[in-house]
């Protein structure tokens, strides 16, 4: 069982433990107890890896996958189509939409016939895998760098479009995560959900 | 029984105390900081620089919370608990030379409340009873985990006591009294009682972990299994007292440690630097400082090394452990004194 | 004139605690009052310049017997619900008991003679030098002979305690 056990190991530095009796050198505890007090104190000495939160920040990663983002095309209008794939793609079930017709004069609004007029999405049930993002044909929603600031509500936590749908003046870059690689990926149709 | 002696009494006494008090202050966030440094962490920084004003924030914040009694507390002794531990805590301290005698306007003075001729059996009497404290306050909690938590502290305090006394004894018999004074000022000149009585040093040492509740020792409180343990029930400033209480007792043992085997307030070529008395004295009074901090360190390096005991194995510990190595240098010491002395 | 004083404020807080115990409804309470009595009686004899005794008392009697007692009182959560009902025989063994008891000290106080006890503050038997000579030289053999009842006692408390090899 032991051979087994050192097969799977993946740091090679697991120990097989046993009872073996002490010598008389390990009963007197202190060698032990001075060997752990060198330990600590070594650390004692180490550069500290805290970081000071509020003035310094961690940087997140580009592809970080946090709080989603409904974009707008290059001329300001919605490229949601209300397909619903982020939807069925959610194992979570944490989105849920409303498709709605475009109307002659909110073609500057939306940039198909079809649109969502209700989008939300449950940041509680939400997981962050980022399989909306992947699921969408359109290009319409990604996952930012930002996260979900916490709430006193749980209705609070239900994100409409109003959140959602990214200001015009103050654009989202998402360019870092729509490498050739992932274009390439959602064209590669052998690789879809859907077949 | 002038006044002016009187004066310098009272004098003394409210300075020792304020000095055990703020040291146990500055000890909170001493263990803190220490305790970050050794986990690669920062520890309390945001009070005040370097997290000075961390202790008066955290006092503060005792004060503010919640005054909370259990419903079926027995209430005198619910008070009395924490109340009893602080005052036992803080009694201790009358009998330690806090340094040698100053001379002011020809008088002298020595740096010590009381020069008790027992004084050594004097602290054990006070220590002996701050687990009363403890035990009371479990008890009237009237929960089963701070009952399980004074259960402990009472059976470990009584089993230390034991090696602790004994290790001590041998102390008492080369320096052949019992008053504190006496002890520290035959150590004078370097003749350290640690270089004689290294077993009874390591063995006092244990014991003082143990009698102070600190880690390894700590089963009394023990948050991992008791939740706290004795002072699970208890809130605010009466937590304070017994978490505070701690650190005085931290203190004191440091001295008691330091006056025992460290000579106390004496430092090497004391009277060769051709200081007048009263620097000297200054000057001692710091360096048996600095031997309280640097055993106040190694009461917190300790805890944040080693894990706890098991209680079984502190018992063990305890009375096969330590006992044979107490009672054995109690007999080699007896033996090397008639062997050297006479 | 203020020993005096001292000395009855002693003596009534002796007394009540002692009555205390007695009375008390909780047996935590009674332990916690008897240890009381024996800070206090500590207390006498620091006023009879007897402060190796005072000490000692306190450490033997209030730091480790009576730890032993709370501690075993907390363990068998005593209350009133729960006393087993003594027997009449038992009552009666009990009272002819307790009153031997107070017999022998009536007897004694009787036969006690209040001169012979001298000023205690000038007497110096009770410091710790004065008493280890003394117990050293003139009472060797009673001290030697108790310690060997001591041992006993601890032989026979570690005989009992160890486990049964079957």
């Amino acid at each position: 069982m032991n051979q087994d056990q050192k097969k799977i190991s993946l740091t090679n530095r697991s120990k097989v433990v046993s009872n073996k009796k002490m010598t008389l050198m390990e009963r007197f505890y202190l060698p032990a107890i001075f060997k752990g007090m060198s330990i600590t104190a070594s650390h004692f000495f180490k550069r500290e890896v805290t970081i000071q939160y509020p003035e310094v920040k961690r940087p997140f990663s580009d592809i970080y996958r946090g709080l989603h983002v409904l974009k707008l095309d290059d001329e300001g209008r919605e490229r949601c189509t209300a397909c619903g794939l982020c939807a069925l793609a959610c194992p979570a079930e944490s989105i849920t939409m409303i498709a709605a017709e475009r109307k002659e004069d909110e073609r500057n609004l939306y940039r198909e016939e079809k649109y969502a007029s209700m989008y939300e999405i449950n940041m509680l049930r939400c997981i962050f895998c980022g399989d909306c993002e992947s699921a969408c044909p359109k290009e319409a929603i990604f996952l930012t760098n930002r996260t979900v600031p916490s709430e006193y509500e749980r209705a609070d936590f239900i994100y409409g479009k109003d959140v959602l749908v990214e200001k015009k003046d103050s654009r989202i870059d998402v360019s870092k995560r729509q490498t050739p690689e992932v274009l390439a990926f959602k064209q590669d149709k052998s690789k879809s959900h859907n077949n | 029984m002038d006044i002016q002696f009187i004066l310098y009494k009272i004098i003394l006494i409210v300075a020792i105390l304020l000095l055990s008090l703020m040291v146990a202050m500055y000890s909170t966030l001493a263990e803190r900081k220490v305790a970050g440094f050794f986990q690669d962490r920062l520890g309390p920084n945001r009070a005040g620089i370097f997290g000075l004003l961390q202790p008066v924030a955290d006092g503060l914040k005792l004060f503010m919370k919640e005054e909370f009694m259990p419903a079926n507390a027995d209430k005198v002794l619910y008070i009395m608990g924490p109340s009893l531990t602080m005052l036992v805590a803080l009694l201790s301290s009358a009998v330690i030379p806090w340094g040698g005698t100053l001379i002011i306007a020809g008088r002298e003075f020595a740096l010590q409340v009381a020069d008790v001729n027992i004084g050594v059996l004097y602290v054990f009497a006070v220590v002996s009873i701050g687990v009363y404290g403890i035990m009371i306050g479990g008890w009237a909690s009237n929960n089963k985990y701070a009952l399980m938590g004074s259960v402990r502290a009472a059976s470990q305090m009584i089993s230390y006591e034991l090696a602790m006394s004994m290790s001590i004894v041998t102390i008492v018999m080369t320096t052949g009294s019992l008053s504190l004074n006496e002890i520290v000022t035959q150590q004078q000149g370097m003749h350290w009682n640690v270089f004689t009585q290294p077993i009874g040093f390591v063995v006092f040492l244990i014991c003082a972990f143990a009698e102070t509740n600190r880690a390894p020792f700590d089963l009394p409180e023990c948050d991992s299994e008791l939740i706290g343990g004795y002072h699970t029930e208890y809130s605010s400033m009466k937590l304070g007292f017994y978490l505070f209480s701690e650190y005085i007792n931290m203190f004191i043992s440091s001295a008691m440690i330091a006056s025992l085997y460290f000579g106390g307030y004496d430092f090497p070529f004391m009277h060769d630097m051709g200081l007048s008395h009263n620097m000297v004295t200054l000057m001692g009074t710091a360096a048996l400082f600095l031997k309280i901090t640097f055993f106040g360190f190694l009461f917190m390096w300790i805890r944040w090394t080693l894990p706890r005991f098991r209680y079984d194995q502190l018992m063990r510990f305890g009375w096969k452990g330590l006992m044979p190595w107490a009672i054995a240098n109690m007999v080699l010491t007896g033996f090397f004194y008639m062997l050297f002395k006479k | 004139m203020l020993s005096l004083y001292v000395f009855f404020f002693l003596s009534a807080v002796t007394l009540v605690s002692a009555v205390m115990v007695l009375l008390s409804k909780k047996p935590i309470h009674s332990v916690l009052y008897l240890t009381l009595t024996f800070f206090t009686l500590a207390g006498h004899y620091i006023m009879l310049n007897a402060q190796f005794l005072a000490v000692v008392h306190i450490i033997v009697y209030a730091g480790a017997i009576m730890v032993l007692f709370l501690f075993t009182v907390m363990l068998l959560n005593l209350n009133i619900e729960g006393e087993f009902q003594k027997s009449t025989v038992m009552k009666f063994v009990a009272a002819i008991a307790g009153g031997m008891i107070f017999l022998v000290l009536i007897g004694t106080l009787k036969s006690f003679d209040v001169t012979t006890v001298g000023d205690p503050s000038m007497t110096q038997i009770g410091l710790v030098k004065n008493l280890g000579k003394t117990l050293y030289s003139q009472y060797l053999m009673p001290f030697e002979l108790s310690s060997i009842l001591f041992l006993s006692a601890m032989v026979g408390a570690v005989m009992l305690g160890k486990k049964d090899k079957n």
